[in-house]
Order: structure tokens, then sequence, then C-alpha cells
């Protein structure tokens, strides 16, 4: 048995006998369970006293990294800080015993509160309708898909199963569309990150019959902002499609400019990347989508309850917190400190597309390629000086992408001290370039083999045994 | 430097075709396991599919992305480098000896809007 963190599994600390609980009187009397559900063989569960089991998860949860222990410069994910309001009001007595099945007379707090989020989100966003069904961006995304899909078939127009999407997307709108039965038209960008109008209008002219929508980003996932969406809107709108905002990059626009005014139809918002609820580990999550009016007509059925209840209280919290005059200001700032950044580091590191950015940017790689050190090592650099690493290999328009994004919430103080660690890498690659590509030399686990991880995961203690 | 070898046609998505007789061999580029990084799986059809040039054939899945594979030509698959399924590191050792699909060109006039050696490494070089 070894005493590092990570060292051993809790089914290595188990000692077969061993209890932290005893289980209380069985009320159920005596009950057959058939054969045919009766486990073959024993459950495989460690078996620990309670000391043992709080030192471990105690001594896992102190290497967790999280935006509350450090800076998270996570570009193309707004992991903003979600601040302690939101919890505090989440967890009012008044609203936590809730449950979906409730009679709908007892529940109309909470359906004053779905109804005021809903004001704020189309105040925000300039569009008529949200429905909050959906549990997460990517259910938002298939959620407004299926709106479009319905909206044409009801208007008989059956043939329009194309979405043009640019090929700086998010992964996500290729996966959603195809989940939703539609084909993906890929539309290039030009040199400056945007799209290019020229390639729109020959897909438009070849295959405007058949689009269904063209789904954007904006600013997009190079941190640019589309500045033709107007011209864009106007060509999709004219050969009978719609137009899709992807919701993921809202936050630079936040109380400065609006989908709905730039000619979308329909959108998601991601609430954990824009309005500060809690972000990753698979939800609870929310992406309720917005329309036009008209499209309401289309919503799909997606869920039997109103989402997440939780995650709206916390999305509603911070709108209310920051008030109308202070949310214009989210935008700006978020724009303001990324901008901060790239100006900072850009001569030590590629800058593809020499331009001010919204709230992210993506550098290639460090400027010198001499030394071999790659972005990913970089990366795995950042983590010994206790940063999170940003977003790699990401897009896919350049080989070593580095994609930054420091929100709003960071002070200049953190700015300044992430900017003279990325300084300070640069000069390592530079010096002593075996450091940068052996990182990260301080943390509990040291580079770990991507290759073998992808090949061969071991997702199991089961499997760990067999393998051994 | 990506390797380019002479002889063979090129596709703008990084895609070679070796010719012999009426069939092709049809893999990525050295150029595109480089930028790929290391590839841990190959999604590839099956012997007897169609491909349809400037179609999704398969895809290469490497630990930094996802990339589909477009066929630079039409024809039917007669093979498939099945050593690729456990090892698809063998084209990160050589993209261009292996190869991940076989097919019978049913339309070898196709292969004339491809690019040749020097072509393909000026549009790497873009």
């Amino acid at each position: 048995m070894n005493n590092k963190l990570y060292g051993n599994l809790i089914f290595e600390l188990s000692k077969e006998g061993r209890r932290g609980y005893s289980l209380p009187r069985n009320n159920f009397g005596n009950y057959e369970i058939p054969a045919s559900m009766q486990r073959a063989e024993e459950a495989q569960l460690p078996e620990c006293d309670e000391l043992t089991v709080v030192r471990h998860y105690t001594n896992l949860s102190n290497n967790n990294f999280g935006v509350d222990t450090g800076f998270y410069p996570l570009g193309s994910c707004t992991m903003k800080y979600n601040p302690k309001i939101n919890e505090e009001m989440a967890a009012s007595s008044k609203f936590q015993s809730l449950h979906p099945e409730q009679p709908a007379n007892t529940t109309r707090g909470a359906l004053a509160l779905v109804s005021l989020l809903e004001r704020s989100l189309c105040e925000l966003t300039g569009l008529a309708h949200f429905t909050f069904k959906p549990y997460a961006g990517a259910h938002g995304e298939l959620t407004g898909l299926m709106i479009i899909d319905n909206y044409h078939r009801l208007r008989g127009d059956m043939q329009r199963k194309k979405v043009v999407v640019p090929d700086s997307a998010h992964g996500t709108n290729p996966a959603s569309a195809a989940v939703c039965g539609l084909e993906i038209v890929e539309v290039k960008s030009l040199a400056d990150g945007t799209v290019d109008f020229d390639d729109l209008q020959r897909i438009v002219a070849e295959q405007g019959t058949e689009i269904a929508a063209m789904m954007m980003t904006n600013p997009n996932t190079l941190g640019l902002f589309e500045t033709r969406i107007p011209e864009i809107a106007r060509l999709i709108h004219g050969c009978g499609g719609l137009m899709y905002y992807d919701g993921a990059n809202l936050n630079p626009m936040l109380g400065a400019c609006r989908p709905g005014d730039m000619g979308f139809d329909v959108m998601h918002i991601n609430l954990h990347k824009t309005f500060s609820t809690p972000h990753g580990g698979g939800g609870p999550g929310a992406g309720p989508v917005g329309v036009r009016e008209g499209l309401q007509e289309c919503f799909p059925v997606v869920s039997p309850y109103h989402g997440n209840f939780g995650v709206m209280m916390r999305a509603y919290a911070y709108i209310l917190s920051l008030g109308r005059e202070h949310v214009k200001e989210v935008g700006p700032l978020a724009v303001l400190n990324a901008n901060y950044i790239k100006e900072s580091l850009k001569d030590l590191y590629e800058l593809p597309i020499d331009t001010i950015c919204c709230h992210e940017f993506v550098f290639d790689g460090l400027k010198d390629k001499s030394t071999g050190v790659t972005t990913m090592d970089v990366a795995k650099r950042l983590l010994d000086y206790g940063y999170h690493a940003p977003t790699i290999y990401f897009p896919l328009l350049f080989h070593e992408s580095l994609m930054i994004e420091p929100t709003e919430n960071e002070s200049k103080e953190t700015l300044d001290a992430f900017i003279a660690v990325m300084r300070q890498i640069a000069e390592e690659a530079r010096m002593n370039p075996e450091v940068v590509k052996s990182a990260p030399l301080t943390t509990p686990i040291g580079r770990v083999d991507d290759v073998l991880a992808a090949k061969h995961p071991v997702t199991t203690y089961r499997q760990l045994l067999a393998d051994a | 430097m990506a390797k380019v070898i002479e002889g063979l046609y090129y596709s703008e998505s990084h895609e070679y075709v070796r010719v012999e007789g009426n069939n092709a061999f049809i893999g990525i580029t050295d150029y595109a396991q480089h930028a790929l990084g290391n590839i841990v799986y190959v999604d590839m059809p099956e012997a007897d599919d169609e491909v349809t040039a400037g179609e999704e054939f398969g895809a290469v899945e490497s630990v930094k992305a996802a990339s589909d594979l477009i066929s630079p030509v039409s024809g039917t698959v007669l093979e498939v480098n099945e050593a690729l399924e456990d090892e698809p590191e063998l084209i990160n050792k050589d993209a261009f000896s292996n190869w991940i699909i076989k097919v019978q060109l049913s339309d070898p006039s196709e292969l004339e809007a491809l690019m040749d050696a020097k072509a393909y490494e000026s549009h790497c070089a873009e």
C-alpha cells in the first residue's frame, strides 16, 4: 500500500467484513426476488470503516481543481465563477422540497420564477418565447433543430433536410443535426476566420430549396465577431431556411447586442456558460431554447417536466443580482480581459488572426516552433504553475490551437500573474525545452498516456483486476 | 517536413490515391497523420461497399480530433486494411504504405480532378 493521494483505490483499502455503517432493520417482511433478477455472483463492493472512507475521498477532493481554487482560462466554454448567492437562493427551504409531480396549484411560485426568467431571457436575446425543458446545451440544440424541422414539415416543405454549418463550428452542431436526421453542409471560413460569404452564396444557389437552417455561433469559435450576419440572415431567409444561434458564446454579447435583432430565429442558451450556473460533471444542466414569435407552435415534447429547476433558480439569481444596468458590463469586461491577455502574449505566441477578439482568442502554439515544444506541452506545463489548462487543439482550423478565455470575473492581478507564467513557459521552451516537454512535474499524476487511454480505457475495478 | 510521394494523386482533404491498373489504394497523407497526431481508431467501410468521390467513407480518430475520410474517387471497396483495426498507429508510422481501403475504380477519369505531388505540396504550404 502506498501513501500517495491517488495511490489507492477504495477497493484496495477494502478489508473483508469491515463496516462503517449498520443497515437499519428490514421493515418489509419477506419477499421473493425472482430468480431471473438475482445476481449470479456477489457484488464486488469495497468494505471500509467510515474514517478510511472519509480520508480517501477528502484526499481525492483536495486534488480537485475548480474555478473556486484557481484561474481557469478555458476558452469556448465560458467556465465562469458561480456566485455564492446563486447557491443561497437555490438552497432556500421555500423551493428545495418541490417535486415535479406535485399538483400545479401548489407550485405557482416556482412557475412564476420560470416565467420571470423567460421574460429576462427574451429581453436579453431579442426572442419571443423560451422553453426550459431541455436538460443541457446539446439537448437544447437538438430541441432547436426539431423546432426547425417541425416548422418546415408543418408548412408542407418536406425536402428541407440540410443544415449549413461553418467549418469552425462547435462539434455539437453537426452532431445535433445528425441526431435530428438532418444532413450537414459545411461552409468555409475566410483567412480572417469569419464565414466565407461567397461560398455560402454558392451553397444557397445550388441547394437553397433543401436548406432547413444555418447554424452559427457568434462570436464564432475563434472568438471573432461575424460582421456579415444581416447579409447571411437575408440570404438564408431568402431561400426559405431559418437561422439558428448556438448560444455557447453568448457571454460577450450579453447586454450589448441580441441574436433576435441579428435575424436569428431559434437559439439555445447554455445557462451554465453565460448565466453562472454550475458547469460540468454531466449535469444537472439546462439548455433553454428561444424562438421568434410564431415558432412556439413548433415546440416538440422533449421532456414531461420543466427541466432542471434548481439551475433556473441560479440563473435567475445571477440576472437579478446584476440587474439591468450591470448586465451590460458583462460583455465589455469579458472582451477587455481577453484582449488584454492576447496583446500581452502575442509576441511569444503565434496569433494567426491578429484583430480585436471577443471573449476568447486562439493562439497557434508558440511563435518559436524550432524548440519542438507543442501546445500540449504548454498546457501541461501550466498545471505545474497551478493553472487549469486552456482548450487545446480546438478549433481545428489550426494545428496547434490554444484557446484562452478569461471571462469578466478575473481581476487585473490574476490576469497579470497568468500572463507572467505564459511568458515564463515560452522562455523555458527556448532555454530548457525538456522541462516543458516532460511537464507536469508537480501534479499527483504526471503526463498520462492518452493513446493507451483512448485505445484501452480501464473504467472499472473488475476490468483492472482482469488486466492484471 | 511532411513527406509527399511522386506518382500518387492527392485530394484537398489530404487523402492520397495510389493507382495500380484499375484498382486504387486510398489512405491519408503523411501531412494528415502528422496534423492529427497519435491515431487511436480507424472507422472503415466493408468490402463490397460503394464509395463516391467527395463523400465520406469512414473516419480517423486521434487523441486530438476525429476526422472524416473523404473518398477522392468512386468505386467498389475490394478490401479494407484489417491491420489498422488493432494497430491504427501504423498510419503514424508510415501513412503511405498503410493504405486504408482498396477500391475498384468505376470512373478513372475522376483522377484528373486530383492534385499531383507538386500541387499537393503547395496546397499543404498554404
